[in-house]
This record gives structure tokens, C-alpha cells and sequence, in this order.
């Protein structure tokens, strides 16, 4: 029962990072005056013209988007990892970044404006894993999860290749740059648009995978003996790939491909509460979206120009992954 | 409570066994032998529901398996797997309550009642001191009553055990067949398999021997485990001796 409390200090930290990621940037604002604005937007005031411009307008919706991306990797990442029985599995595994990689450079080439970049890239995102969900029902097998995999491979493959046809066609001054940077991860072009397009798509998933938190925990041991225990199994893991796809594609259609965050962030929650996935789902959540609040932060804030979130996190993911495998038990305990 | 009527069982690719009729009801032990790839796991699998019969019927309480809901089924019939080390490190507890899965909501994870359930199901195999230990850190024998405990806590009056005591060493064998026995004298009904006609003897009230496609032979230990049958089914040659102290013994023959 140690969980609680653990849920608990994530739901803080989460805070205290989104506090950081709104007080740090170009022009700091204090704590105090952060706090101030929020409670002033509260009560229908203005706290100072000049802060709620930088806060509201540019710095919360980064900070709001960084956070819902964050949760929604991790919280892909963590169902996925629990619904395929592997540790080493990310929100990728079905191809949901690939292809909604190719379809949001397909956009950058076609020149279409940024609303459009992100509705294609979520499109074939949703597309792609529905294409491998019916490739695998369709090649019928006794082990349905592996041949779900192989197809997510086969047509990630394919969608890949479709990235670098894209690359080559593109113009390598302006568009090869944005696909680049687009394929790294960034946040840097954010609106408050899109925090609010987003979050609905990111709660729609979420709320699938929480209400079944029990029953999907139970598919990590294996078909046969879920069934056996009571669990409609294909019902449910049809429901983690739509939710998890739809989380994963809302998330990237935003932030371009961050790597890492669905892979590890599960990995660092497990020693704190437990492989169980009805704990490691909220604790996911809090972690991912407080992890990707403080390296967005850092990403804006360290250099002079803005560094790629996927290139940070794998700099951090790395090692600290190395380090997680290190400590002696198998790091998915 | 449980019965197959002329059984036939397979993939649609490939048929294993057919003509199978057999039937356990509680407080029966019915005890399923045969040579490796007979058809034992697969008959289990058609009996769960986890496959569907290729012919014939699986019927519980009357009612055939295929019309009864993953959860109506699992709150009859508990499956007990072979204990195999798995992918994430769950305490011997959280297992035990994976076996409330069948009496949660949809929407629901176990409650206290829950949680009491199944520290009882521990405490009735002497194994609630194992609780917060890793599953996959003890021993194949604790592992394996913790997947009985799981099977009791789901409250189903009949048990379907797929080789309970392979690899298992000899006391931690007779510590599981010692609570199948127990298990049996409270009103299960257990249908379990095994490589042992040793146990199949001193346990079963009935013994099923799948060979060769078909239901080899069917019947009180004493009319089945017999050295022409044992001979024929496993192919070698053996005998089954009466000790002196009233066990029976089964061994090679040798000529």
C-alpha cells in the first residue's frame, strides 16, 4: 500500500516541475509572481500585463503541452510494455511514430500549413496501426501477440522507408531542415491551440486504459491464463492498442518523435511502486509528464538555440537506462 | 459438474485426439495421462474454453462451455499453469489477487474483501508468510502452491492443473499432492495431469489415458494403471507391483 503516497510525491513533483518550466526562460518570472498570475487568472484579474502575455501565451501552453505529451508516451509505453509481456517495448512497437513520422513530413513537403502537418501526422499515425491490427488478423496465427509485432515491424519498416523517400524529395534548404528537426521532437512552435487540441484526444485515451487498469495488469501473464482468470482478452488488448495508439498520435502529431520517454519511464517507476499495472499506469502519467516538463525546459533554456527533445532524451535516457540496469535486478522488476 | 461427450480436440490444421469422454464432478479427482505431445495440454485448453472443441461437446453444469462468458466460465473452473518464471516481478499477493479478476467489476481493482480473500487462500495453503515475497523468487514448489492459492482465491469449485508436480523435487512434491488430497476432501473437483501413475494411483477417483488420438483407457486407477495398459500406451514395457505395505509400485519390466 506504499503506492499511494509514492502517487502522491509524483503528483508533486509534477507540480513543482511545471512551477520551474513557468518561472525559467528568456525572461524569468518569479515563483511568487507565477502563483500570483495563476490565482489573479482565477479570479477573472489581470496580474501584470507584461507577465500574463509571456505566461499564458507562450511559456504554460510549452508547459502544459510538454506534460501531456510526457504522460501520454509514458502512459502508451507502460500499457504497451504490460499488454506485450516485454520490457523493451515502446509506444513504437506498432508503428503509430513512423507513420505518423511520414505523414507530417509528407506534409512539410506538400508545404501545408502547421494545423495540417499535425492532422496528417495523426491521421496516418491512427492509420498505420489499423493497417497492422487487421495484417495481423488477417494472417491468423495461435500467437496472436507475435505476429501483431512482426506486422508492426513490416509496416513501420515500410513507413520508414517512406520518411526517406520524403527526405530525398525534399527541398534540402527549407524543408529538410523541418523534417529533420520535426523527427528529433520539439515544442518549440507551440500554441494554445494546441494544448487544447491535444488534451481532449489525451484524456479520450487515457480515460480507456485507466477504467480497465485491473484487467489489462492481468494480460501480462500471458493469453491462455488471462482468459482462464476471467479477462475478455482480444476486447481488452483491442481497447490498449486503440487507446495507446490514439494517445501516442495525438502526442507526436504535436511533438514530433520523442524518443525514449515510453520506454524508460516505466522502467524508473517500477522499483518505486511495483510492476503492478494499475500502479504503474498513474505513476507513469506523473513521472512522463513531469520528466518531459523539465527537459522541455531545459531544451528551450540550455543553449542558445532550442536542442531537440529526442536528441535530450536520449542523452539522459541512456545513461540513466544503463544506470537502472546496473543496480543489480533486472530492470523491469 | 464437468463433462465431455465424444470430445474431439485439436487445431483446425491439425486434429489430436477425438472420442474423448470423460467426466469429474466434486469431490473427484480425475487424473490425465499420456505420452508427451498426446493431446494432455490441448484437452486441457478444450476444456477451459481456451479452444474450441473440434467435435463433440465440454459441458459444466449442463451448460456447454462455449455459451458461458470468460467470467461465468472462470468462476467455475480455475486453471492452474505450470509455474514459470515471469516477465515482471510480481509478489506472490498481487498473483493471488490476479485470481479475483472474475468477481471484480469491469471497471474495478480488488477491494479489502479482496485483499482478504486472498491472504486466506495463502493461509489455507500455509503459505501467507510467502505473501510479499517476489513470485519469481522462491522456490518451484511455493511457486506452484502460490498458483493454487490463486486458483482457490477465484472461488471455483473445480480445478484444472496442468502438470503440478513436473520439475518440482520430491518433498515439495508431496507438499502439492498432500493439498490436492486436502483440496479433494473439501469438495473440489480436480482434474489434473501428470507423467506419474504413481500419483495418479494414490490421488485420482478416476484415471484418463490419452495414446494415439483416441481415449486410450478411462476408469478407476485400479481398471486403468495396469502393466498391459501402461505397456501399450507408453511403449515400453512395464509392470505394476503390489508392495507389501499395500502401495503399488510401477517399474520397467525387465526380461
Amino acid at each position: 500500500m506504499r503506492a499511494v503516497p509514492i502517487v502522491a510525491l509524483l503528483a508533486l513533483a509534477l507540480l513543482a516541475a511545471m512551477l520551474v518550466g513557468s518561472m525559467v526562460g528568456p525572461y524569468p518570472i518569479p515563483a511568487g509572481d507565477v502563483i500570483g498570475a495563476l490565482l489573479a487568472r482565477l479570479r477573472g484579474d489581470t496580474y501584470s500585463p507584461h507577465i500574463d502575455t509571456i505566461l499564458f501565451q507562450i511559456r504554460l501552453p510549452r508547459v502544459l503541452a510538454a506534460a501531456l505529451v510526457g504522460a501520454a508516451l509514458a502512459a502508451a509505453g507502460a500499457s504497451y510494455q504490460t499488454l506485450f509481456r516485454n520490457p523493451l517495448v515502446s509506444p513504437d512497437i506498432l508503428g503509430v511514430s513512423a507513420g505518423a513520422g511520414f505523414g507530417a513530413v509528407l506534409g512539410i513537403l506538400l508545404s501545408l500549413p502547421v494545423i495540417a502537418i499535425q492532422g496528417l501526422g495523426f491521421v496516418t499515425g491512427l492509420v498505420t496501426v489499423a493497417i497492422v491490427y487487421a495484417l495481423a488478423r488477417t494472417l491468423r496465427s495461435q500467437n496472436e501477440v507475435l505476429v501483431l509485432v512482426l506486422a508492426g515491424i513490416v509496416v513501420g519498416a515500410l513507413a520508414g522507408a517512406g520518411i526517406s523517400l520524403v527526405k530525398i524529395l525534399a527541398d534540402p534548404y527549407n524543408q529538410l531542415p523541418a523534417i529533420t528537426f520535426w523527427l528529433l521532437g520539439s515544442l518549440s512552435g507551440i500554441k494554445v491551440d494546441d494544448v487544447w487540441s491535444v488534451a481532449p484526444l489525451v484524456i479520450v485515451g487515457l480515460l480507456p486504459l485507466a477504467l480497465l487498469r485491473w484487467r489489462i495488469g492481468v494480460l501480462s501473464l500471458g493469453d491462455d491464463e488471462a482468459r482462464a482468470l476471467g479477462v475478455n482478452v482480444g476486447f481488452v488488448r483491442g481497447v490498449v492498442i486503440a487507446a495507446a495508439t490514439l494517445i501516442t498520435a495525438a502526442a507526436v502529431s504535436v511533438s514530433g518523435v520523442v524518443g525514449w520517454i515510453g520506454l524508460m519511464i516505466p522502467h524508473m517507476v517500477r522499483p518505486l511502486v511495483g510492476p503492478r499495472y494499475d500502479r504503474v499506469l498513474p505513476a507513469s502519467i506523473l513521472m512522463g509528464a513531469a520528466f518531459l516538463v523539465l527537459v522541455d525546459t531545459l531544451a528551450r533554456s540550455a543553449a542558445r538555440i532550442e536542442i531537440p527533445l529526442g536528441l535530450l532524451t536520449a542523452l539522459i535516457g541512456a545513461p540513466l537506462f544503463v544506470w537502472l540496469l546496473a543496480r543489480g535486478r533486472r530492470v523491469w522488476s | 459438474m464437468l463433462q465431455a461427450h465424444q470430445l474431439a480436440i485439436g487445431y483446425p490444421q491439425r486434429r489430436v485426439a477425438e472420442g474423448i469422454d470423460l467426466a469429474v464432478g466434486r469431490g473427484e479427482v480425475l487424473c490425465l495421462l499420456g505420452p508427451n505431445g498426446a493431446g494432455k495440454t490441448t484437452l486441457f485448453k478444450t476444456l477451459l474454453g481456451l479452444i474450441p472443441a473440434l467435435d463433440g461437446t465440454v459441458e459444466i453444469d449442463g451448460k456447454p462451455v462455449a455459451s458461458l462468458s470468460r467470467q461465468a466460465l472462470a468462476r467455475t473452473v480455475a486453471y492452474v499453469p505450470q509455474a514459470q518464471v515471469m516477465e515482471f516481478a510480481y509478489t506472490v499477493l498481487d498473483l493471488v489477487l490476479m485470481g479475483r479478476t472474475a468477481h471484480l467489476g469491469p471497471f474495478a481493482a480488488p477491494s479489502m474483501a479482496d485483499y482478504n480473500r486472498a491472504h486466506a487462500a495463502l493461509d489455507e495453503l500455509d503459505i501467507l508468510d510467502l505473501a510479499d515475497r517476489e513470485a519469481n523468487r522462491i522456490s518451484g514448489g511455493q511457486r506452484q502452491l502460490c498458483l493454487i492459492a490463486r486458483a482457490l482465491a477465484q472461488d471455483a469449485p473445480l480445478l484444472v492443473m496442468d502438470e503440478p508436480t513436473a520439475s518440482l523435487d520430491l518433498g515439495n512434491r508431496f507438499l502439492v499432492l498432500d493439498r490436492v488430497r486436502a483440496l479433494r476432501e473439501r469438495g473440489f473437483g480436480v482434474v489434473f495431469s501428470t507423467h506419474d501413475p504413481d500419483q495418479a494411483r494414490e490421488l485420482a477417483t478416476r484415471v484418463a489415458v490419452i495414446a494415439d488420438g483416441r481415449l486410450a483407457a478411462y476408469g478407476t486407477p485400479g481398471e486403468t494403471l495396469t502393466g498391459p495398459t501402461l505397456s501399450a500406451v507408453y511403449g515400453v514395457p512395464v509392470i505394476v507391483e503390489r508392495t507389501e505395505s499395500g502401495r503399488y509400485v510401477v517399474g520397467p519390466l525387465r526380461t
